[in-house]
């Protein structure tokens, strides 16, 4: 599709299914941001999304006049803040069409539920030699947990490959899997190559060899969501802030009876049955993996976040992006001297590239004068850099809020980057 | 264009950062030290020959990274060679000060010829998350001249 065929492509969809990108933007204060003089033009969602009103709105009410401890306190205050909290489980169980609220666990951030699996997970079923299969274009999130229990335990870890347009290669993965694969820990998106993989395909396998499979949903699940029973997957982790809610909330889905086989990751308060000091017994999940006082407040948040862009549509604000990604990538792939780093076949808002005599951190920075932001480095993926032979990339990322303007900005600022460069 | 983005990439930098000086292996460095800047992946190996007076031979460096960072690698390889280590640290002290802006009214140390030098990177001043990109060479050169004994040669 030409540049003008696919700003018009996005255009026509005006009609019953006209994706109001304007009045979205009128829901986030980020949106009307002024840096360096210039309107902000934000490409950097994959990193962290800025936050509509109603999250902002539900979390401030939530601490004026709903807040108290959860699970603990026999009155009315605590009651409505443990009733919120739990409701929130619930929003974000439907959210993943879980089989129960109970299968869902509040933890910090995408990278803690990594953790509490690698910890609960591979004390109860792993021992030397046995086997974790991850991908060649994780993050470090979903690399270095299993380098610890490595450490720890002396376990294996297998790296499934990618091909040089950076999809998922299913048939050398399931070459990898052997009686010794305890657990298959994939992303659902590449942070840096937008590659979608195939989930399903990949659990079926996983179990089929009798491991069990964790799917990192950090991108994943903001750009093409989930549905962990039609997927089948045993564990699935996302973090709230690139879903437009807030820091400090993660969530970790796990099966019920295989999170009630686990021992608890961290030991304290709200996780116990009955202590003594002689013998603690333990609740079963999610109370047993939510030690001391959860992150309440951010719980309500995301909650919001996820009725917000539910309430828009996951599915058109998904199919939105990905015209995003195509007119960006029409629009950089014309410049000369720039490489767009990652073309699999499936491919979220996610477009990293590389410009001839221009680092990736003098881009940001100059780009950035134009109020143009993009992440620069190596987005907590060495290992992929290698295997793309770059040390670092450029990144754009797209939200819900983002409009074709933004790209063309971004074309734009890079020609002054050029000038400099020459 | 910007007038902070004019100063920080200046003719000088571009030079330096596309035609560093210095750029290679000395097989006669007794010292070395690698340079990391995890928040970028930028990498440098500085290489020194040391004295036994004490003094800098001869410094080089190898590596990748932004241009502000080579461009830095590249000046200071020049610039260091042939002072004492304490003249060295004296000036790095400066250096740090005037990326940091806090130069303002303050006696520097080092010698004013390479004092103007250095300054065509103060403007990395306009940018806090970029003063870790010229300071990197500095810190990994100190590093080589502190710890980084690495041969055979003595
Ligand atoms: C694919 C992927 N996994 C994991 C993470 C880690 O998320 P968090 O830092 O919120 O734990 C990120 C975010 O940077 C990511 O992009």
């Amino acid at each position: 599709m030409s540049a003008a065929s696919v700003k018009a492509a996005a255009q026509v969809s005006v009609g019953n299914d006209f994706y109001d990108v304007e009045a979205i933007r009128a829901d986030f204060p980020a949106m009307s941001l002024l840096i360096n003089g210039r309107p902000l033009v934000f490409l950097d969602s994959g990193a962290s999304a800025q936050k509509p009103n109603v999250v902002l709105e539900r979390m401030d009410r939530a601490y004026r006049s709903e807040y108290a401890n959860v699970h603990r306190g026999a009155y009315r205050l605590s009651e409505l803040a443990t009733e919120n909290y739990e409701n929130a489980r619930k929003t974000v169980a439907k959210f993943m069409n879980a089989a129960s609220p109970d299968e869902i666990v509040f933890t910090r951030n995408a990278t803690a539920s990594v953790n509490l699996v690698a910890h609960s997970f591979g004390r109860a079923f792993m021992k030397a030699g046995d086997e974790v299969v991850i991908s060649h274009m994780e993050h470090h999130a979903n690399i270095v947990p299993w380098q610890l229990l490595r450490d720890i335990l002396g376990i294996v870890i297998k790296v499934a490959p990618i091909d040089d347009d950076g999809n998922f290669l299913l048939d050398e993965f399931a070459k990898l899997l052997g009686p010794r694969t305890k657990l298959v820990a994939i992303t659902h998106c590449s942070n840096v190559l937008g590659t979608i993989t195939p989930i399903k395909e990949i659990a079926r396998l996983a179990h089929q060899a009798g491991a069990k499979v964790l799917f990192d949903g950090a991108q994943g699940i903001v750009h093409a969501g989930i549905d962990v029973r039609d997927v089948d997957c045993d564990f699935y982790v996302f973090t709230g802030h690139k879903l437009y809610g807030p820091t400090g909330i993660g969530v970790l889905y796990g099966k019920k009876d295989l999170m009630n086989a686990l021992p608890p990751y961290q030991g304290g308060g709200d996780m116990i049955e009955i202590v003594t000091f002689e013998k603690t017994t333990y609740r079963e999940t999610p109370a047993r993996f939510e030690a001391g006082t959860p992150p309440i407040v951010e719980a309500i948040g995301l909650a919001a976040a996820i009725d917000y862009v539910t309430g828009i549509g996951l599915d058109r604000i998904a199919r939105h992006e990905l015209t995003l990604r195509d007119y960006a990538m029409e629009q950089l792939g014309a410049i000369d001297g720039l490489t767009i780093i990652g073309r699999p076949r499936e491919k979220g808002p996610i477009v990293s590239f590389t410009l001839d005599g221009a680092h990736p951190h003098d881009i940001a920075t100059i780009i950035d004068s134009r109020g143009v932001a993009v992440r620069a480095g190596h987005h907590c993926a060495q290992p992929l850099m290698e295997r793309c032979n770059v040390a670092a990339t450029a990144r754009a990322s797209f939200g819900m809020y983002n409009r074709l303007e933004d790209v063309d900005a971004l074309v734009d600022a890079l020609k002054t980057v050029k000038d400099i460069f020459g | 264009m910007d007038d902070d983005i004019r100063e920080l990439y200046q003719e000088v930098i571009l030079d330096h950062g596309k035609h560093p000086r210095n750029f290679r292996h000395p097989g006669d460095a007794n010292h070395e030290a690698h340079g990391n800047n995890p928040l970028c992946g930028d990498r440098l190996t500085v290489y020194v020959r040391l004295g036994e007076d004490q003094r800098i031979e001869d410094a080089a460096f190898e590596g990748r990274g932004c241009a502000i960072s080579v461009a830095s690698a590249s000046m200071m390889t020049d610039i260091v060679r042939g002072k004492t280590v304490s003249e060295v640290e004296a000036l790095f002290d400066d250096f740090h000060k005037m990326c940091m802006g806090e130069d303002e009214g303050v006696a520097l140390r080092g010698p004013e010829e390479d004092l103007d030098k250095l300054r065509v990177l103060s403007g990395v001043r306009q940018f806090p998350m970029r003063v870790k990109c010229a300071t990197l060479a500095w810190h990994t050169l100190n590093e080589a001249v502190h710890g980084g004994a690495t041969t055979s040669t003595e």
